[in-house]
């Protein structure tokens, strides 16, 4: 009996301790967010308190006003969103034909294919930027959305075609089997039976390409020089110049705005987002 | 019809009067599979040639030439100078430094941080999706806005960190935490890890799926504690996952560009300037193509070195 107790006491007290590494954990995660949340209400009054409060006493929406004002905010939310759009449809709708033939076609390209998706995450951007900039500065594709659009699409492939080989791998053969047998020619079978069942990983792939774009800096940062073409990242930056601490308001208003399409489209890509990084992953 | 034979099994091989049986090739061929693979593969493999393996190699090529932005004269290809250069420059072994104990730390600490999450996850607590769902938000955002809100966070004046601490009398003086030599580099680590654990958990709890639940019953009733438990059972099911992930952590953390230089830029005196900052620094500030393609190479030839010694101490413990 007494030995039932103390397992009991024990696993109680096992439970307590978990419960309090959680909330660390939530702690850790979440207060950084809440910080930025609310110096982004906060009245400019507040801001200079030297006595922070973790939520603003009076709530405001002037910090939004002033970033729209001070940045063109606007224009470069529409410069994000015509990138991060176009750079997602082309790289699926390239990678889609590809990934198929990666899976089903096993040939000396496909595996050459999937040996540069592996390396390609090895390669330090700054390797890859400067050639990049001297031949896109040759095309006088520098400066222009044009252009990051172009080198977004390449570097989103390899991991677009990770995760949709997944999803083609999911694809049972023996359907498009059975299909052929009916007559039907590659090219329908492809469409009327392989791309149907792609749909699900093919909105996950594209949500995934939109997000990788959207938050992109770097290329964006050493691409795009004037303020008309800059994209969310880098303005935001622009936000940090001299004035420092007078700017925090606006510049934790811009940043909401920023990370709320990104955030809107993880909500909706949860549990895709896994199971796709681990589809990729099962052996063919 | 030759459709018929794709149901043929290879038992059927024995049979009198029934066609041998069909190699995978032939198969394929039957559905039209060896053919035009590369009509597919081609509007992937355009852009890629020529927007990724060509200037991949162009830049290798560059870190033998002393090409420059903005120069009249032909760039001329000057051998092994570039790395000559660098085995000279201090500020480079800074860099480097500074780099390796970055990523070292960082994707250390995310493994272990994320390893107590996802295993706290696997458990049936309550609140659980609350920390799957936060867990995630680091993962969504964009590294510049993760790096905004972390400077907000340890602002010397308004900052809720150095608050925090005074409230709780850690501290009795603000601490300027990015702008200080000593804690600039720990405080910036911090960050790196917060922005890269969720990555990691998510793909350790996906692992964590996979480990049987009856082994740990049985081992629980056969005596074995939690942490016997976990050595036996948890850990070897989730190994070839926590090695795949940290080494992928450590190439990204290594690359890693944005959250530093919105953080610090590099500074005070060069204390965080990672390689990337470094690179782009050379690149484009001083238009040093050459030199920063040649820093770009002793970056993989570093991440060459420590994949090596990591993947062959692994294959060594699999040996054993």
């Amino acid at each position: 009996m007494s030995t039932a107790g103390s397992l009991r006491a024990k696993r109680a007290a096992g439970r307590t301790g978990q419960y309090v590494a959680l909330l660390a954990y939530l702690v850790f995660l979440a207060f950084p967010l809440l910080w930025l949340v609310s110096t982004a209400f906060k009245p400019p009054k507040e801001l200079g308190s030297i006595d922070p409060t973790w939520l603003p006493k009076t709530w405001t929406l002037e910090n939004f006003r002033v970033a729209f004002d001070s940045q063109p905010l606007l224009h470069a939310a529409l410069n994000s969103l015509i990138v991060a759009v176009s750079a997602a449809v082309i790289t699926v709708t390239i990678a889609i034909p590809a990934a198929y033939a990666m899976v089903r076609y096993k040939s000396k390209v496909s595996t050459a294919g999937t040996g540069w998706i592996l390396l390609s995450q090895m390669f330090p951007f700054v390797l890859i930027i400067i050639p990049l900039f001297l031949v896109l500065k040759n095309l006088h594709l520098i400066n222009s959305i044009g252009g990051l659009i172009i080198v977004y699409v390449v570097w989103n492939l390899p991991f677009s075609l990770w995760m949709l080989q997944g999803y083609v791998k999911a694809v049972p053969i023996s359907l498009e089997e059975a299909a052929a047998m009916d007559g039907a020619s590659r090219f329908r079978t492809l469409v009327s039976v392989v791309f149907p069942l792609l749909t699900p990983g093919l909105v996950a792939t594209l949500m995934f390409s939109f997000v990788t774009a959207w938050n992109e800096f770097f290329f964006a940062l050493v691409l795009l020089k004037s303020p008309e073409n800059q994209t969310m990242s880098v303005i935001l930056t622009r936000f940090l110049g001299a004035e420092g601490v007078a700017d925090l308001g606006p510049l934790a208003a811009a940043s909401v705005i920023a990370m709320i399409p990104s955030l809107l489209f993880f909500a909706l890509l949860q549990r895709r987002l896994v199971s796709g990084m681990l589809a990729g992953a099962v052996k063919g | 019809m030759s459709l018929t034979s794709l149901k043929l099994k290879p038992q059927a091989s024995g049979n009198r009067g029934t066609p041998p049986p069909r190699t995978p090739a032939q198969r394929k061929a039957t559905l039209g599979l060896d053919r035009g693979g590369w009509f597919l593969l081609l509007p992937a493999l355009i852009p890629i040639l020529i927007l990724s393996v060509g200037p991949l190699l162009y830049g290798v090529s560059l870190a033998f030439t002393d090409s420059q932005s903005g120069r009249t004269n032909p760039t001329q290809f000057i051998g092994l100078d570039n790395f000559a250069d660098l085995g000279n420059d201090s500020l480079f072994w800074d860099s480097f430094r500074i780099g390796i104990i970055w990523a070292v730390c960082v994707t250390a600490l995310q493994l272990l941080l994320a390893l107590g999450l996802a295993l706290l996850l696997n458990q049936n607590l309550r609140f659980r999706w609350l920390a799957r769902t936060l867990a995630l938000v680091p993962w969504a955002m964009p590294e510049v806005v993760v790096g905004i809100m972390w400077r907000l966070v340890y602002h010397q004046d308004a900052g809720i960190l150095n608050a925090t601490l005074k409230d709780l009398g850690f501290i009795s003086e603000n601490v300027d935490w990015l702008g200080s030599f000593s804690l600039a580099l720990p405080a910036v680590i911090v960050v790196g890890i917060w922005a890269g654990m969720p990555q990691t958990t998510v793909v350790l709890l996906a692992g964590l799926q996979n480990v049987p639940g009856e082994l740990r019953e049985s081992a629980a009733l056969d005596g074995a504690g939690i942490w016997r438990r976990f050595t036996a059972v948890t850990w070897p099911a989730i190994k070839p996952v926590i090695v795949a992930i940290t080494a992928l952590n450590f190439i990204w953390n290594f690359n890693s560009f944005g959250l530093v230089y919105v953080l610090t830029q590099g500074g005070p005196g060069g204390e965080t300037r990672l390689p990337m900052l470094f690179a782009y620094e050379e690149a484009f500030k001083y238009g040093q193509f050459g030199y920063a393609a040649a820093m770009g190479l002793a970056m993989i030839a570093v991440i060459a070195v420590f994949l090596t010694m990591f993947l062959r101490k692994r294959l060594k413990e699999e040996a054993a």
